[in-house]
């Protein structure tokens, strides 16, 4: 290393590699936790750049991004602010099914990134492509440039997304990088094989972009924003005032006759690609082929921000020829005229498999060098940040000689992705999904903030305080309100018309107004107008708090019952299982149980449960030698 | 779905004495409520008031009040006990049948059925044993297990694994489509049929309800297996019966048609229970009350499990036998032919006989001697211990898949009422997976890749 290195670079706690989502919010979390940060990135004029659909959240992505609002990290913040749309998913299958979603401007989303990260005095940028670690006895201690520099820390959070390796394919042709028009990281994945790391090949694909102004929208249905749109952020973020639509169209027959033309040439069908690709997001060639009995596929036109004609047409992923993309597409209705800006493309990148990570996501081999987003094998900007949020707050963590801080499946969908990824690993780009978690009815949208902001206490995060005590204050004020509904009696004469215009049974005696919360087809907004002296109480509370009583109140039975079930699981997860463990050592362990064991080196008794091949009577072995 | 089979702070049962026919069989709960949950169906002192390490004499009650046994109940409270929890020790008569009773009603009121190995594993958790011991344990459970695996794998193979396996693969179809529903519903996917479900739901309520019922009626157990003694007249049936019972059960005598009505009794080979049925012999009925005779025996012949075909080596040839065989032959049924009266015909060749006739063997003895007694209960064993014969025949594992079964009918009966009340879909499935969870005890776990999966083959989603 020379004399110049030293002075051009302090050494860092941190370094970060890469400036996608994950990138950005592990910067932000280790600089939230005093770590000195730098962040290096092979092109500072796309940090935060949104490689796919110009939007955050949907569904169980939604929870993922109030989550990591609720943990202090910036991208719910940072959609709040750059959102051209906004929707509640899922408004009519129940409160745990509420996710929300938001059309983003593409260029403001980013743009906002850079300057919240900008602003923040503990983060450093460098912007050069990192090829390599500087790993002594088993730690990392640093990064090496492709410029030969050498930039020292103490931990490394390593989030180069689709860049390690990246193919990108379009029909016959293709070629190395890791986004369209930008190139591909090399040398890491080399180098961290030579360590000892597994590493595997995925694939993903995006749509075409086209000319808004040369779409028909007359000819396709409008898709509106909410009336009252909510958002992301429980920070004093804006609201929408305005929106911008999408729209639905649909393929056809002929468009899909016209897409088989080229499937000679696709690199999905005909052996190029490698990577294996995600089932819940197929290429319209891979739906075609997999369904051919279904005659159309929707398709959403989504804006990409408020001031460009560029458009996304979500649903319409391909790799097939350019050609063959365009003549398909100006088939499909209202886009007889359309002009394209790209086409889609299909893209394979190195990544390696979560199961060599542990649960704070530092991987097992390397101390102090840490893996979020799609080198984890995950998909997704939400998947990605809340990972990369992780990461930088381990790392933080780790650089102080702290305990991780690591979140249960029963506590956040966070604690869900991260522990099927270490303990179950993936064979395809994981998205999460609702059904993956066993206690969806805890983890709701509306209650993010006061599952997760209070375990952020003693952490030491920067500007969390302020956080804490709104989380308090909405406690409080929730458990009035549930008092009061408990306590309050309505009379038949008060509340019956109501009852009956709901379609719901008449009260014949004084009735509490939880027991009539509890009819489905009752609201507190309904009550609310049927009864001044509840209307009275209410005012003084917000409506997200009010919103968040009422669910506690209205489905207490059910969630009483989830309770139950994650207290019993968390006992489990509350025995830890050290890393000195030798499994091999215990003779009454199945032999596959003591190689999984071996393997994934599981955190703690519950987790070792989950890992496929770990028997009951594994688990009980394991207790008996934890002790008590 | 990983809802945790290791819990700590609920209450346990099981049969603590070896399962099979002893003389007494001693049920342990264990657990914070134990002395509470025995008090639900024990009569007698209110165990719950009782001093520790003290014995009580009582009833064991129904909840029909219909008593089931006349029992003996120790107590033992926390910590001094082998689990350093509260613990009833009920020693009840020897009956699989009894057994399985108690177990049930403790499950009934709230109790839990061990999983392998758990006393002992609570015992070390609560700090009653040192390492070195826990060491013994561990394999102990780990033996225990593969034990309780292989044995259920014998049950898996009856019909009744079967047709619950069916129910969950449609019930995993509903359940896929209503996390379909749930996750994917922004876009252009089926819903689940309200109604469709509805009836599903009903239809698999009512087969666990029928299932739970016959275990609760501990028909299994009670009656072993069914094992029917067939052949024409004077075969030799009741001698058999007898000599296998060594006692004068069923009139014997000379006269052709003696045994009009058909006879039941319980042989114990090994602690395995069968339930063995003399019955009236074959031949054209001579008179109205003897035509009645032979129908039950085909009746019996249709129910059984067993079918112990004897016949007269002197008297009969062995076309005769052919056709007798082919008249009684059932489905799933397992044939032994009994060549009896060997003392009378050194002459017959059994190698002939069975190139001719396809049984599961044939044995040549003589009942009213008593030879190769032996070799036909060995052979009886046999068929049963190596899962061949179709019956539950283990209490533990019958009382674990009625736990299972009663709770898959708690969730279902949740399913209807939260659909009933019009709530959303979540909540629903919600309870579809915990009934899910339950049913995959009995038939291997449901998880929630598996649900994903079949999203995935079956749906054709994603933007």
């Amino acid at each position: 290393m020379s004399q110049n290195n030293i002075q051009m670079f302090p050494k860092y706690d941190v370094i970060v590699v890469g400036a996608g989502h994950a990138g950005c919010e592990a910067a932000v979390a280790a600089a939230n936790m005093g770590s000195k940060v730098l962040l290096a990135t092979m092109n500072m004029q796309t940090i935060a750049q949104m490689s796919c659909n110009p939007a955050m959240g949907g569904v169980a992505k939604g929870q993922i991004v109030r989550e990591i609002d609720a943990l202090g990290g910036y991208s719910g913040i940072v959609t709040d602010r750059t959102m051209i749309q906004f929707r509640m998913l899922n408004r009519s299958k129940g409160p745990a099914m509420w996710s929300p979603r938001a059309q983003s401007d593409r260029m403001a989303f980013a743009a906002e990134w850079r300057s919240m990260l900008e602003k923040h005095p503990n983060i450093d940028f460098w912007q050069e492509m990192v090829n390599g670690l500087i790993v002594k006895n088993g730690r990392v201690c640093g990064v090496t440039t492709g410029m030969g520099i050498e930039i020292l820390s103490e931990a490394v959070v390593l989030t180069n997304g689709t860049f390690l390796n990246g193919i990108i394919h379009i029909g016959e042709k293709q070629f190395g990088g890791g986004r369209a028009g930008e190139s591909a990281a090399r040398g890491i994945t080399e180098q961290l094989v030579s360590l000892g790391f597994e590493a595997g090949r995925m694939k993903t694909g995006t749509p075409p972009r086209l000319d808004g102004r040369s779409l028909n929208y007359d000819r396709m249905e409008e898709q509106p924003g909410d009336e009252n749109p909510s958002k992301f952020s429980y920070s004093d973020t804006p609201t929408l005032t305005k929106q911008r639509s999408c729209h639905i169209t649909y393929t056809s027959p002929e468009v899909h006759d016209l897409l088989k033309t080229g499937f000679d040439r696709s690199p999905m069908f005909n052996g190029r690609i490698q990577g294996l690709g995600p089932r819940y997001c197929p290429s319209i060639e891979d739906k075609i082929n997999r369904f051919a009995d279904r005659d159309r596929h929707q398709l959403f036109v989504e804006p990409e921000g408020w001031n460009t004609v560029e458009v996304y047409i979500n649903g319409f992923s391909s790799s097939l020829p350019e050609d063959v993309q365009y003549k398909a597409l100006k088939k499909i209705v209202g886009f007889e005229d359309v002009k394209m800006f790209r086409p889609g493309y299909a893209i394979e990148y190195d990544y390696f498999p979560p199961m060599q990570l542990s649960l704070s996501l530092e991987t097992r081999l390397v101390k102090n060098l840490f893996f979020a987003g799609q080198i984890n094998g995950t998909t997704g900007y939400e998947e990605a940040a809340c990972q990369g949020m992780m990461a930088g707050l381990n790392a933080a963590l780790a650089v102080k000689d702290q305990e991780p801080f690591i979140l249960k499946r029963s506590e956040a969908y966070i604690g869900v992705l991260i522990d099927d990824l270490v303990s179950k690993g993936t064979e395809e780009p994981y998205r999460m999904f609702t059904s993956r978690a066993e206690f969806r009815i805890l983890l709701r949208q509306d209650n993010a903030d006061t599952r997760l902001t209070p375990l952020t206490e003693g952490l030491g995060i920067k500007g969390m305080d302020a956080r804490l005590a709104r989380v308090r204050e909405k406690v409080q004020s929730a458990n009035a309100i549930a008092l009061y509904c408990r306590e309050s009696n309505v009379s038949p004469d008060d509340i019956n018309g109501y009852l009956e215009t709901a379609g719901t049974p008449a009260i014949k005696q004084r009735t509490k107004i939880h027991n009539l919360l509890m009819r489905p087809q009752i609201d507190i907004m309904g009550l609310r107008q049927a009864l001044p002296h509840l209307n009275e109480f209410l005012k003084k509370y917000d409506a997200e708090c009010i919103e968040s009583a009422e669910i506690d109140l209205k489905y207490e039975a059910y969630i009483e019952k989830e309770q139950e079930m994650a207290v019993r699981m968390r006992r489990l997860e509350d025995l830890r299982l050290y890393d000195s463990l030798d499994y091999h050592a215990l003779p009454s362990l199945s032999i596959e149980a003591r190689q999984k064991l071996t393997k994934v080196r599981p955190r703690t008794i519950g987790q070792a449960s989950r890992i496929s091949g770990v028997s009951p009577s594994d688990i009980s072995v394991l207790l008996i030698h934890v002790g008590r | 779905m990983y809802y945790s089979k290791h819990q700590f702070d609920d209450t346990i049962v099981a049969l603590a004495t070896p399962a099979g026919i002893g003389a007494i069989a001693v049920i342990r709960l264990s657990g914070k409520d134990a002395l509470r949950i025995a008090d639900l169906f024990f009569y007698g002192k209110k165990l719950s008031r009782q001093k520790s390490h003290t014995a009580h004499f009582g009833t064991i009650r129904h909840e029909n009040q219909h008593v089931i046994d006349e029992v003996l109940a120790t107590v033992f409270v926390a910590p001094r006990s082998y689990t350093r929890e509260n613990t009833v020790e009920i020693s009840t008569h020897g009956s699989p049948y009894i057994v399985q009773q108690v177990i049930q009603l403790a499950i009934r009121h709230g109790a839990r059925m061990a999983q392998p190995g758990e006393f002992t594993l609570r015992a070390f958790l609560n700090g009653q044993l040192d390492l070195s011991q826990a060491e013994a344990v561990a394999d102990l459970i780990a033996s225990n297990s593969e034990s309780a695996h292989q044995l259920a794998i014998q049950q898996m193979r009856g019909g009744f694994s079967l047709q619950i396996k069916q129910l969950r693969e449609e019930l995993v179809h509903f359940a896929s489509l209503m996390e379909l529903e749930l996750d994917f519903g922004e876009e252009d996917v089926e819903f689940a049929n309200r109604d469709d479900l509805k009836l599903l739901v009903l239809k698999i309520q009512k087969i666990i309800r029928h299932l739970s019922d016959s275990f609760a009626l501990g028909n299994v157990l009670k009656n072993g297996v069914l094992t029917v003694i067939a052949g024409r007249p004077n075969a030799g049936k009741s001698t058999l019966l007898n000599a296998l019972l060594n006692e004068e059960r069923a009139i014997v005598s000379e006269i052709a048609g003696t045994t009009r009505d058909t006879i039941e009794e319980i042989l114990n080979i090994n602690g395995i229970a069968f339930r063995l049925v003399d019955t009236a012999g074959i031949r054209q009925a001579t008179d109205a009350i003897e035509a009645i005779g032979v129908q039950k025996t085909m009746e019996k012949v249709r129910q059984s499990a067993v079918l112990l075909y004897v016949f007269d080596m002197l008297e009969t040839t062995m076309e005769e036998v052919k056709t007798d065989l082919e008249a009684l032959r059932q489905d799933d049924m397992k044939i032994l032919v009994i060549c009896n009266k060997q003392d009378t015909n050194e002459l017959f060749q059994i190698e002939v006989l069975s190139k001719r006739i396809q049984v599961d063997k044939i044995i040549a003895l003589s009942a009213k001697y008593g030879t190769h007694l032996k070799d036909l209960k060995s052979t009886l064993y046999d068929l049963v211990s190596a899962g061949q014969v179709k019956s539950d025949s283990t209490i533990v594992s019958n009382a674990r898949h009625y736990e299972a079964l009663q709770k898959s009918d708690e969730c279902l009966s949740a399913v209807l009422n939260s659909m009933a009340t019009g709530i959303t879909t979540d909540f629903v499935a919600m309870d579809i997976r915990r009934a899910l969870y339950h049913l995959g005890s009995i038939t291997g776990t449901v998880t929630t890749d598996d649900l994903l999966e079949n999203i995935f083959r079956n749906f054709c989603i994603g933007k």
